[in-house]
């Protein structure tokens, strides 16, 4: 499992021949990567051009001129900073609890035995695997009877509340990081703990000391995977918020379109606003980001 | 993948002996007790109530009648009812399934197919081949909402890339005509979805015994005999897990074609007949529920082999 995770250090061959077939092999990757960078290729170069430029010379032209304006533009109207703050208030509570949680099932079930192990486990896997739209109808209703003091929501109930699209991301994400913890903690030398039991540290000990520190590179891949997955959430906000000011960004990018529906440009840099930050978590730890994907598929 | 997972067993026999696991040296004191409780029961507790509580919930509704608005006295228990009038009357509903099954064919063959090659190729000794991985990787972190928004560019008849670059005189509505916008949506999911699948081809390859294959090309197999005959098959784990996901993906599929046109006009799919009765015009839980119960059946179909299959092996050791 480790062994996923760390950059593969094959030693430096050296230069192979360059044969036919090899060339061959390039140039259809690069024409793959090519076309699989293309729309957002496409949406980059639409968005730096102006709204007169292309309603003139259409979108397939030699732009006239260049420009971030859309962005600024976009930036302001779509009023991104106040959306993005939104997408924080959920992402960040919602990640670091989904993580905690699930490392603690996770440690207890790898760690003691108990009957209903496996059982549990199947469970938090099977819930993880469901389509959201098995359970947001009832859920819909639910978290309309759940109600709360003003100070937790400003609906009084956890509709229409970040606090109910929160606990929506643990509940549900929780299946799929308890299932990789519980995974990559089995593989921890049962022995670490039993020596530690055995010098009396206490079971919370045993888990926040000695177990949790020992699984930073499997946290960290999670971590960068689930900001993804919050970040890019549309179904949950959509339906659980009715007030169009609380949504995250992923789900105020619609209403972005009803404003200004025919400029184009602007949606396409109103896109790549939204994009970026999962851009840049994409680049900087893309090591993280894949082997948390791989990790998650990695059992039996 | 299984001999990087299973590192520990594989050092059992020449290593000290198996692990007692399970069997405790001293009991646990009660302190320990209660921390060990609250671990495990407030996350079954959270995920229980949130996930599993409204799924059997989905189940009650959907022999009922109700417009979700009103308390539950207004409920009214009509038995199959919904289920009836999904079969017989309900017009968006079999478009719908159409639609999914759709989705599906097109997903387990064109990204599975792709992903594959892709995997193979990549699956070596190669020059920039992170840049190359970088580059299919990369459609998969945004949104399938983001990749709606993104590929109505390239669709829109008024300047869209792909009109203008295939020259038409007329140009094609690919988003606004029902007979071919699935495909066209189907084409950007698509996209999204490879680098996923190739990404877990490309771990699976690489866990592959080199012996396995060394010994088909010693005994004279040739490349793709070697491929289809040793390296496939020993990769049924990965297989089944990339069929899983694929199934999943298709039963979920709604943000892209709701940024679309709200899953209209030819993009109707089983999640936006759930979904409307909650965001869109009807509101008639009941009818909703019975569709969301039949989505959950499908998955159930493919969630219960998998587990079994993942599962089985553990109690094994």
């Amino acid at each position: 499992m480790t062994a996923t995770l760390e950059r593969p250090t094959a030693p430096v061959k050296k230069s192979r021949p360059v044969t036919p077939a090899r060339i061959a092999l390039h140039v259809f990757l690069v024409l793959t990567c090519l076309m699989t960078l293309t729309p957002l290729l496409w949406a980059v170069y639409a968005s730096l051009r102006t709204y007169d430029d292309t309603s003139v010379n259409g979108y397939f032209s030699i732009a006239k001129a260049l420009t971030f304006e859309n962005f600024a533009k976009a930036w302001e109207i779509g009023d991104l900073p106040h959306f993005y703050w939104n997408t924080f208030l959920i992402t960040v509570p919602a990640l670091i609890i989904t993580l905690v949680l699930s490392s603690m099932v996770a440690f207890a079930v790898s760690r003691f035995s108990f009957k209903f192990n496996i059982a549990l486990l199947m469970l938090f896997t099977a819930g993880n695997l469901l389509p959201q739209q098995v359970i947001v109808t009832p859920l819909w209703r639910l978290y309309r009877l759940i109600e709360l003091p003003a100070w937790m929501s400003e609906s009084e109930s956890l509709i229409d509340s970040p606090l109910g699209v929160i606990l929506i991301h643990i509940a549900f994400q929780m299946g799929f990081c308890t299932f990789v913890l519980s995974n990559y903690m089995k593989t921890i030398p049962y022995e670490l703990t039993e020596a530690a039991r055995v010098d009396g540290a206490s079971v919370f000990r045993q888990y926040w000391q000695l177990t949790l520190p020992l699984c930073r590179p499997v946290l960290a891949a999670l971590a960068t995977l689930e900001f993804t997955w919050i970040y890019n959430d549309f179904l949950w906000a959509l339906v659980l918020i009715q007030d169009g000011d609380k949504m995250p960004v992923t789900s105020a990018l619609q209403n972005l379109r009803g404003t200004f529906f025919t400029d184009n440009n602007l949606i396409a840099a109103g896109s790549l606003l939204v994009a970026l930050p999962t851009l840049v978590v994409f680049f900087v730890l893309q090591r993280q980001f894949v082997g948390g994907l791989t990790l998650g598929s990695t059992k039996g | 993948m299984t001999a990087v997972q299973e590192k520990p067993k594989a050092a059992a026999p020449s290593g000290p002996p198996p692990r007692r696991r399970g069997k405790r040296a001293t009991a646990l004191a009660g302190t320990d007790k209660l921390v060990l409780a609250l671990m495990l029961g407030i996350p079954t507790f959270v995920h229980l109530l949130f996930v599993w509580i409204p799924t059997l919930g989905s189940v009650a509704l959907s022999f009922s009648r109700w417009n979700g608005i009103g308390g539950f006295e207004d409920i009214e228990w009509i038995g199959v009812g919904n289920y009836v009038e999904i079969f017989t009357e309900y017009p968006r509903f079999w478009p719908a399934v159409q639609h999914n099954l759709i989705w599906l064919a097109f997903l387990l063959v064109v990204p599975t197919a792709a992903g594959l090659l892709l995997a193979v190729l990549l699956d070596r000794e190669l020059k920039f081949s992170r840049v190359y991985q970088s580059a299919l990787y990369m459609p998969m972190v945004l949104s399938l909402a983001l990749v709606g928004f993104i590929w109505q560019l390239i669709y829109t008849p008024d300047g869209g890339l792909l009109n203008s670059v295939l020259g038409l005189d007329e140009p094609v509505d690919w988003i606004g005509d029902s007979d071919i916008n699935l495909y066209a949506v189907l084409v950007a999911a698509a996209w999204r979805h490879t680098g996923y699948i190739m990404l877990l081809y490309l771990a699976g390859l690489k866990s592959v015994d080199p012996a396995l294959k060394e010994a088909a090309s010693l005994d004279g197999a040739s490349a793709s005999q070697t491929f289809f005959r040793v390296t496939f098959p020993v990769m049924k784990p990965v297989n089944i897990v990339v069929a899983v996901v694929t199934v999943i993906e298709a039963l979920r599929a709604f943000d892209i074609v709701y940024v679309i046109n709200k899953g209209r006009n030819g993009l109707e799919l089983l999640s936006v007949l759930v979904t409307d009765n909650i965001i869109g015009e009807a509101s008639r839980i009941g009818r909703g529920s019975a569709v969301a119960v039949i989505l959950l059946t499908i998955s159930l179909g493919v969630i219960i082999p998998y587990l079994y299959q993942v599962f089985s092996k553990e109690n094994r050791t």
